[in-house]
C-alpha cells in the first residue's frame, strides 16, 4: 500500500477541507471565546457535522457508521487543527469509539455518536504530565464497582454524555494488569466537574469522583484487562492528535509563508531574505517529515500490524517537534503584529502547546519508544 | 492488495530465499563487502559475485527499468515488494553503482536508443564503473560557473579542464561530465558528454581527506577527443539533464539518513560504552535521551523516504521534493554519526586499533561531514526548497 492517500481519501480530505474552512473557521473559535462560552464548543455545530457523517467515520458500516479507518479519521482531524475548530471528534468520534468497538458498550453509545447527540470525555490523566500509570480506585460494590479518586485534563469533561474512564481494580498504579477501563453516563452521583479554561480558550474539567457507583456492565472488555480497551484509545488519541497538530502546523506554516511574500521592510519583500528563507525551508522539511509518520502510523493501524504501537509514538513525538516550531517560527517571522490577540497566529501557538500535551508529549514518547527498544 | 501482487510477492520471496546466498544476508561491515562492478571488479567472495550475477540476469539490479534496456521491468508496485522482500531476509544490495542511481535516470529520459542499448544494459549488469565529472576548481555550489572547454572538431569535441571530487574517479571505467560547448549564456552553453576514463588526455590524482581514505579525485582532461556522438540530449542544453540527474543523486545521498542492515550500532554501541541502569535504562539520562529524540526523527524519516519513493513513482512528488530529502538525510546522518562518537568516548578516538577496528567510526564520522555539501549544500538544498516549493520571492 503505498503511502500517499488514496483516491477516495483525498476526495473525504476535500470535503472536510471546505466544510470545515466554511462552518468551523478560525473565527468561530475566536466567537466563542469572545461570548465565555461556557460549553467548549457548539453542539449545532457539531449535530451539524454529524449530519456530514463525518461523526461515524470510524464505526463500522453494520452500526450505521461510515467503516473506515484512522487513516481518514487523521484526514478530518487534520482540517480541525488547521481551522482551529473547537469540536468533541477526537475524544468521542476518534478515541471513545476505538475504545467501545467490539465490546458490549458500542451498541448503547454509537448512535447517539454518529448522530451527533453524545459526546464523550477522556478521563485518563492524573498528574500534570500524561502517564501509562492508572491510580484511581475502583472497587467492587454489590453488583458493580464504586470509583475514588481524580482525574484531570479531561477535555468536555463538564458537559459530556459518557465518560470513558481508567480505573485501578487490582496491584498498584504502575502495574500493567489490573486496569479496567469504565463507560460512564453524565450525572452518575458523587461525580464532580470543575471546567478550567486552558491558554487556549478550550475548557478541560478536572474530576473528583467520591465513591462513584456504576453497574458491572459500566465495564468496557474485560475486568482487570482494561490496558486492552485503554491502548486502543490511547493509539487513536494518539495519532489522531498528531493529525491535529499536523493541521496546526500547516495553518501556522502558510500563514507566516503568506506573510513573508507580502511584509515589506528595507523596500523589499522580507520573504525575499535568505535568513528567513532558509528557516521557512526548514519548517517544510520538519512539517513533510512529521506527515509521512502519522500517515504510516494510520496505516498501520488500520491494517493491525504489530509495528501500529511504535509507529504511533513516532508520529505523536516528531508531529510535537515539526508544530511546535511552525507556531514558534509562525509568531517570530510576524514580528510585532504576532504578539497581538488580534492577529490569528498566536492562536495557532497556544492550540500547539495544549494538543502537545495531549496523550504525552515528544519527550514521554521518545523515552517510550528507547524502553521498547531496550535502552 | 491484489491477487496479482500477492502472488508476485510469494514468487519473489521464494526466489529470493532460493538464491540470495548467506552471506549476502550478513550486514555490510568494510568497503570489500559493497559491490560496485565494472572493469575491475574483483569480487570479495564467490559469493559476491554470484548474488550480481543472479540480480544483474533477472534485471533485478535496476527493477523498475524496462527490460528492453537490461531492466527488470516491474511496476512501482512490484518494485516496492521486491524491496521489502529483500529487507524483510536482510539481503545486501547487489550492485552500487552511480550508472544506476544517476547517469541510468538521466539516459532514460533524454538519451537516445542508441545510448540506452548501449550503455543502459551494463549499468544494469554491473559491467561499467560510471563516475561523476561535475563539480570544478572555481564551480562548487555554482555548478554552472563551469568552465572545462569542449571545442568542435568535425565529429568530435576536443576536451580540457579540471573536474574535482569527483567520487571513484581512478576505480571508474567511464564518466559523464558537464562540459562548456558555448560562452554565450552559462547555463544555455552547458553541455552533456559520455566518455571512456582510459581515452588518451585523462588522468586522476585521489585527494587525501581528513578521514583518511581518498574516495575522490581530481580529474584532468588534456585534449580529450570526444565523439559528439556520447553528447546526451542537445548541445547547450546539458544543464537540463544535469539538473534531473542531481534531483536523483539527492535522491540518493538522502539515503544516508536510513540504517540499513540489521541491528542499530548506535543504541548498541552506547550500551557496550555506557552501560544500562537497574532500570534497564542507558546509564548515561542525558546521551539516552538525546538518543532517544534522534531516533524519533529517525523512524520518522524513514517513514518520509517510504512516502517519497511511493509518491515519485506515481508522479506525486514535487520536483524539487529531492532537495528536501537530500538535506534531511544528510543532516540526520551527521547527527547520527556525532552521536555515535559521543556514545563511544575516548574508544572510539582511536585511529588504527584493532579494538576501534581501524577507526571505522572516527572516519566515518568524518565522511558524514561532506553529506551535507556533496551533491549540492545543506544551504543550497534550502534555497531551493524555498523558491520552487514556497515560491517565496527571488534573490
Amino acid at each position: 500500500m503505498p503511502l500517499y492517500l488514496n483516491d477516495e481519501q483525498s476526495m473525504l480530505r476535500d470535503t472536510a477541507r471546505d466544510y470545515v474552512a466554511e462552518n468551523l473557521p478560525v473565527s468561530h473559535m475566536r466567537a466563542l471565546r469572545d461570548a465565555d462560552d461556557a460549553t467548549g464548543f457548539s453542539r449545532e455545530a457539531w449535530k451539524a457535522f454529524a449530519e456530514m457523517g463525518f461523526t461515524g467515520v470510524m464505526i463500522g458500516e453494520n452500526q450505521g457508521g461510515l467503516g473506515l479507518g484512522h487513516v481518514e479519521a487523521g484526514v478530518v482531524l487534520e482540517e480541525i487543527g488547521r481551522n482551529l475548530s473547537p469540536s468533541p471528534f477526537l475524544t468521542t468520534a476518534v478515541a471513545a469509539v476505538a475504545a467501545l468497538e467490539g465490546s458490549a458498550q458500542a451498541d448503547r453509545w454509537f448512535a447517539g455518536i454518529i448522530a451527533g447527540d453524545t459526546v464523550a470525555a477522556l478521563a485518563i490523566d492524573e498528574g500534570a504530565k500524561h502517564e501509562a500509570s492508572v491510580g484511581l480506585k475502583a472497587e467492587r460494590s454489590g453488583n458493580g464497582f464504586r470509583l475514588t479518586g481524580s482525574k484531570q485534563f479531561v477535555t468536555h469533561g463538564h458537559v459530556a454524555d459518557l465518560l470513558i474512564v481508567a480505573a485501578r481494580t487490582a496491584g498498584s498504579a504502575d502495574d500493567e494488569a489490573g486496569v479496567t477501563l469504565f463507560a460512564i453516563p453524565k450525572d452518575a452521583a458523587g461525580l464532580s466537574a470543575s471546567a478550567q479554561r486552558l491558554t487556549d480558550a478550550s475548557l478541560a474539567a478536572r474530576l473528583d469522583f467520591q465513591g462513584v457507583e456504576v453497574d458491572a456492565d459500566a465495564v468496557i472488555g474485560e475486568v482487570d484487562a482494561g490496558r486492552v480497551p485503554l491502548n486502543r484509545l490511547l493509539r487513536a488519541g494518539r495519532v489522531g492528535a498528531s493529525a491535529e497538530l499536523l493541521g496546526v502546523g500547516g495553518g501556522a506554516m502558510d500563514m507566516a509563508v503568506g506573510y513573508l511574500k507580502e511584509r515589506k521592510q528595507f523596500g523589499a519583500l522580507i520573504g525575499s531574505f535568505q535568513a528567513l528563507q532558509h528557516r521557512a525551508a526548514h519548517l517544510y522539511s520538519e512539517l513533510e517529515v512529521a506527515r509521512a509518520a502519522v500517515l504510516k502510523a494510520q496505516q498501520l493501524l488500520d491494517h493491525g500490524s504489530d509495528e501500529a504501537d511504535a509507529a504511533v509514538s513516532v508520529a505523536k513525538a516528531m508531529t510535537d517537534m515539526a508544530a511546535t516550531l511552525a507556531v514558534q517560527e509562525g509568531v517570530q517571522m510576524h514580528g510585532g503584529i504576532g504578539m497581538t490577540d488580534e492577529y490569528d497566529i498566536g492562536f495557532y501557538m497556544k492550540r500547539a502547546r495544549v494538543l502537545s500535551e495531549m496523550f504525552g508529549d515528544a519527550n514521554f514518547h521518545a523515552d517510550r519508544l528507547a524502553v521498547a527498544a531496550g535502552y | 492488495m491484489s491477487a496479482g501482487l500477492d502472488a508476485f510477492r510469494a514468487e519473489t520471496r521464494a526466489w529470493l530465499e532460493a538464491n540470495c546466498p548467506p552471506e549476502m544476508r550478513e550486514p555490510v561491515r568494510s568497503d570489500a563487502d559493497v559491490c560496485w562492478g565494472g572493469r575491475h571488479f574483483a569480487p570479495s567472495s564467490p559469493a559476491q559475485q554470484q548474488w550480481l550475477e543472479r540480480m544483474g540476469e533477472r534485471g533485478w539490479t535496476v527493477p523498475d527499468w524496462p527490460q528492453a534496456y537490461g531492466g527488470g521491468g516491474l511496476s512501482p508496485a512490484e518494485t516496492k515488494v521486491l524491496r521489502e522482500e529483500m529487507a524483510a531476509i536482510r539481503a545486501r544490495n547487489p550492485l552500487n553503482s552511480f550508472g544506476i542511481s544517476m547517469l541510468g535516470p538521466a539516459l532514460l529520459k533524454y538519451g537516445s536508443e542508441e545510448q540506452k542499448l548501449e550503455h543502459l544494459p551494463k549499468i544494469a549488469r554491473g559491467e561499467i564503473r560510471w563516475c561523476q565529472g561535475y563539480s570544478e576548481p572555481n564551480a562548487g555550489s555554482d555548478l554552472a560557473a563551469l568552465a572545462t572547454s569542449a571545442v568542435s572538431d568535425g565529429d568530435n569535441y576536443i576536451v580540457n579542464g579540471q573536474k574535482v571530487w569527483t567520487s571513484y574517479a581512478d576505480k571508474a571505467d567511464w564518466i559523464f561530465c558537464l562540459v562548456r560547448t558555448s560562452k554565450e549564456s552559462k547555463q544555455g552553453g552547458i553541455s552533456f558528454v559520455l566518455f571512456d576514463m582510459e581515452t588518451p588526455g585523462v588522468s586522476t590524482k585521489p585527494i587525501l581527506l581528513i578521514s583518511g581514505y581518498s574516495p575522490f579525485c581530481e580529474t584532468f582532461f588534456d585534449n580529450v577527443r570526444v565523439p559528439k556522438a556520447n553528447r546526451v540530449y542537445e548541445e547547450n542544453k546539458g544543464w537540463e539533464v544535469a539538473k534531473y540527474l542531481l534531483g536523483h543523486e539527492r535522491e540518493m545521498i538522502s539515503g544516508m539518513g536510513l540504517r540499513s542492515g540489521g541491528g542499530n550500532p548506535l543504541i548498541e554501541g552506547a550500551i557496550a560504552t555506557v552501560g544500562l541502569d537497574s532500570n534497564g535504562r542507558l546509564a548515561d539520562p542525558l546521551l539516552r535521551a538525546q538518543i532517544a529524540l534522534f531516533e524519533v526523527r529517525a523512524k520518522a524519516f524513514a517513514a518520509m523516504s517510504e512516502r517519497f519513493i511511493d509518491e515519485l513513482k506515481a508522479g506525486k512528488a514535487h520536483p524539487a521534493q529531492p532537495s528536501m530529502m537530500k538535506y534531511v538525510g544528510t543532516e540526520l546522518n551527521k547527527a547520527r554519526s556525532e552521536l555515535i562518537m559521543a556514545a563511544g568516548g575516548s574508544d572510539a578516538l582511536e585511529w588504527e586499533s584493532e579494538r576501534s577496528n581501524g577507526g571505522t567510526d572516527a572516519r566515518a564520522w568524518l565522511r558524514t561531514k561532506a553529506n551535507s555539501i556533496e551533491g549540492g549544500t545543506s544551504e543550497i538544498q534550502l534555497n531551493v526548497i524555498a523558491k520552487r516549493i514556497l515560491e517565496l520571492p527571488g534573490a
